[in-house]
């Protein structure tokens, strides 16, 4: 084993396979020694089925997200955990698109991946989950997530380093404790700062266990135009070129709701 | 009452404290308020700061994640914003406010407190009606009028607040009654807004106003299943007032929902035996934003 493991991890994919061929490469050329996705492949982008070859054909190991739960078991929505009408609306058009375009032999596939991930490396326990280690579709969001609760959270699970995703926005917090807390942001979407660029996790693990996170630029404009040929919203290929989130934005907290646009 | 009957939530984690702040003193007395808060009903005080900082103690000790404040009219409370402070170190807060109290200097405080915490500070603004003629009757003679002006003040700061209604103002959880209220908001100058439609509670003020809970509105004999229990606020949330630790916002004035004075030692099951217990699950009825 290196003294240093490195360790990429992708948040919600959201069928944008572009952000993915190019996160996967940039994770390549920055050194990593594995690759981890934490569900969420499908929503929002064209084509779903354009993911999992790319997820397969580079190792990465995955886990659910709460679409893969909900295709796999021929849900009717996607449990995101959205409480707005104004919300649930995209959220409906988007699972019923990704619904349809997804073949049985990939939701089949989906259905076997398991919920949670645990590794132990250097004596430390790394736990990757989607939304939280209790709840698939919990949002954990850097403004309502506070130390003495996440502490809690990791103490409970018995880990030293969580990282999630769910939320669709990057953060990290390392807590008094030494114990970490990643949320790997999204490739799907980008991150509501105005920017078309995308995010994911990059964790090194060595003497210390640290994450930075790190910016994915790719051909948003050819993702809009095949978002635009599948007739998909306008509101979520604004999204994609714009960078600042336009629905499905209800669910955020006051602090997070006020960076955006909208 | 055989409690026997009822299902029975249990406690899984503790993520919502509540806290009763300015007891059940409201500076208007809504003909829907199922505390039946008004300016002289003292049957909860207000809670001061240093009774909040001790809860506030025990939560970091527990794990709490977020922190609600209500009345009443949390900002009849002098030292609210000070508990407000308190609570932002340590977790995200969110203030229900019937907005009479939004000066724009406590506008401009609270968008101080918003800046400086990185945890989130949330505002829940109550209205019930989209003129006086329709808020009015429920909240008071002159009511409409000035729950404009704070809400303008807190705009004025960039601050967006969760306009709550509730079902007392007729058609209001429709989506055509959603449609009207969000319109209304964007023409007060409220160019994102954000909205919370309750269910009323046929308890307090309201059983007078319309109606009690009927015999068949209620939980006996049914079986929840563990999402259901699991849904309900009561599983995973608590509320302080200066009579002790109650297991829901809703009953406060239902001495068996008192369940301690500690917050730990409330972390157990309750049976689902009120009315309201049957409105919150069978309309899926949060406090939480």
């Amino acid at each position: 084993m290196p003294d240093v493991m490195r360790l990429a991890v992708f948040g919600g994919v959201y069928s944008n396979s572009r952000a993915l061929e190019a996160a996967i490469a940039d994770a390549r050329t920055w050194g990593a020694d594995g690759l981890y996705a934490l569900g969420d492949f499908g929503a929002f982008g064209p084509h779903p089925d354009r993911v999992f070859p790319l997820l397969l054909d580079a190792g990465v190991e995955s886990i659910q997200g709460n679409y893969e739960e909900s295709l796999s078991t021929g849900a009717t929505d996607c449990h995101c955990g959205y409480t707005d009408p104004r919300d649930n609306h995209f959220a409906q058009i988007s699972y019923d698109y990704t619904a349809e375009k997804t073949s049985l032999t990939w939701k089949a596939w989906m259905g076997a991946l398991p919920a949670t991930r645990r590794l132990e490396i250097g004596g430390r326990r790394i736990l990757l989950v989607h939304g939280s280690p209790r709840k698939i579709n919990e949002f954990l969001w850097e403004s309502t997530s506070p130390v003495p609760f996440l502490e809690k959270l990791l103490e409970d699970h018995s880990a030293d380093v969580l990282v999630c995703t769910h939320t669709g926005l990057h953060w990290q917090r390392r807590l008094p404790s030494g114990r970490l807390v990643v949320n790997a942001g999204a490739l799907g979407r980008p991150a509501n700062d105005g920017r078309a660029n995308v995010w994911y996790a990059r964790l090194e693990l060595g003497a210390d266990a640290r994450a930075e996170l790190a910016p994915v630029d790719y051909d948003f404009e050819a993702m809009a135009r095949e978002m635009e040929e599948e007739r998909l919203p306008a509101e979520f290929v604004e999204t994609i070129r714009t960078g600042w989130w336009t629905c499905c934005l209800e669910i955020l907290p006051a602090k997070e709701r006020s960076r955006g646009r909208y | 009452m055989a409690a026997e009957l009822f299902p029975e939530v249990p406690f899984l984690s503790f993520d919502t404290l509540w806290f009763q702040v300015a007891g059940s003193l409201c500076n208007l007395a809504c003909t829907h308020c199922f505390v039946s808060c008004s300016p002289t009903n003292h049957s909860h005080e207000m809670l001061t700061r240093a009774q909040v900082r001790g809860f506030l103690e025990e939560a970091r000790a527990l794990g709490v994640r977020e922190y609600y404040f209500t009345g009443g009219e949390p900002f009849m409370n002098p030292e609210m914003l000070g508990i407000a402070a308190d609570a932002l170190a340590q977790g995200p807060v969110t203030i229900l406010t019937n907005g009479l109290l939004l000066t724009p200097e406590r506008s401009r405080r609270l968008r101080e407190l918003f800046d400086r915490s990185e945890y989130s500070l949330d505002l829940r603004v109550s209205i019930d009606g989209w003129d006086a003629a329709t808020n009015d009757p429920i909240r008071g003679e002159g009511t409409y009028a000035r729950i404009l002006e704070g809400l303008r003040n807190l705009a004025a700061e960039g601050l967006n607040p969760v306009i709550t209604v509730t079902e007392a103002c007729d058609g209001a959880g429709a989506a055509a009654g959603r449609a009207r209220f969000l319109d209304w908001a964007r023409a007060i100058g409220l160019s994102r807004p954000r909205l919370k439609v309750l269910s009323l509670f046929r308890i307090g003020a309201e059983a007078d106003r319309l109606r009690g809970y009927a015999p068949r509105e209620t939980l006996a004999g049914r079986t929840l299943a563990p999402e259901a229990l699991e849904a309900l606020q009561c599983s995973s949330s608590r509320m302080v007032t200066s009579r002790g630790v109650y297991v829901c916002p809703i009953l406060i004035d239902s001495p068996f929902a008192r369940m301690g004075t500690t917050l730990a030692g409330t972390r157990r099951s309750f049976p689902l035996s009120t009315g309201a217990c049957f409105t919150c699950h069978e309309y899926g009825v949060t406090c939480r934003t």
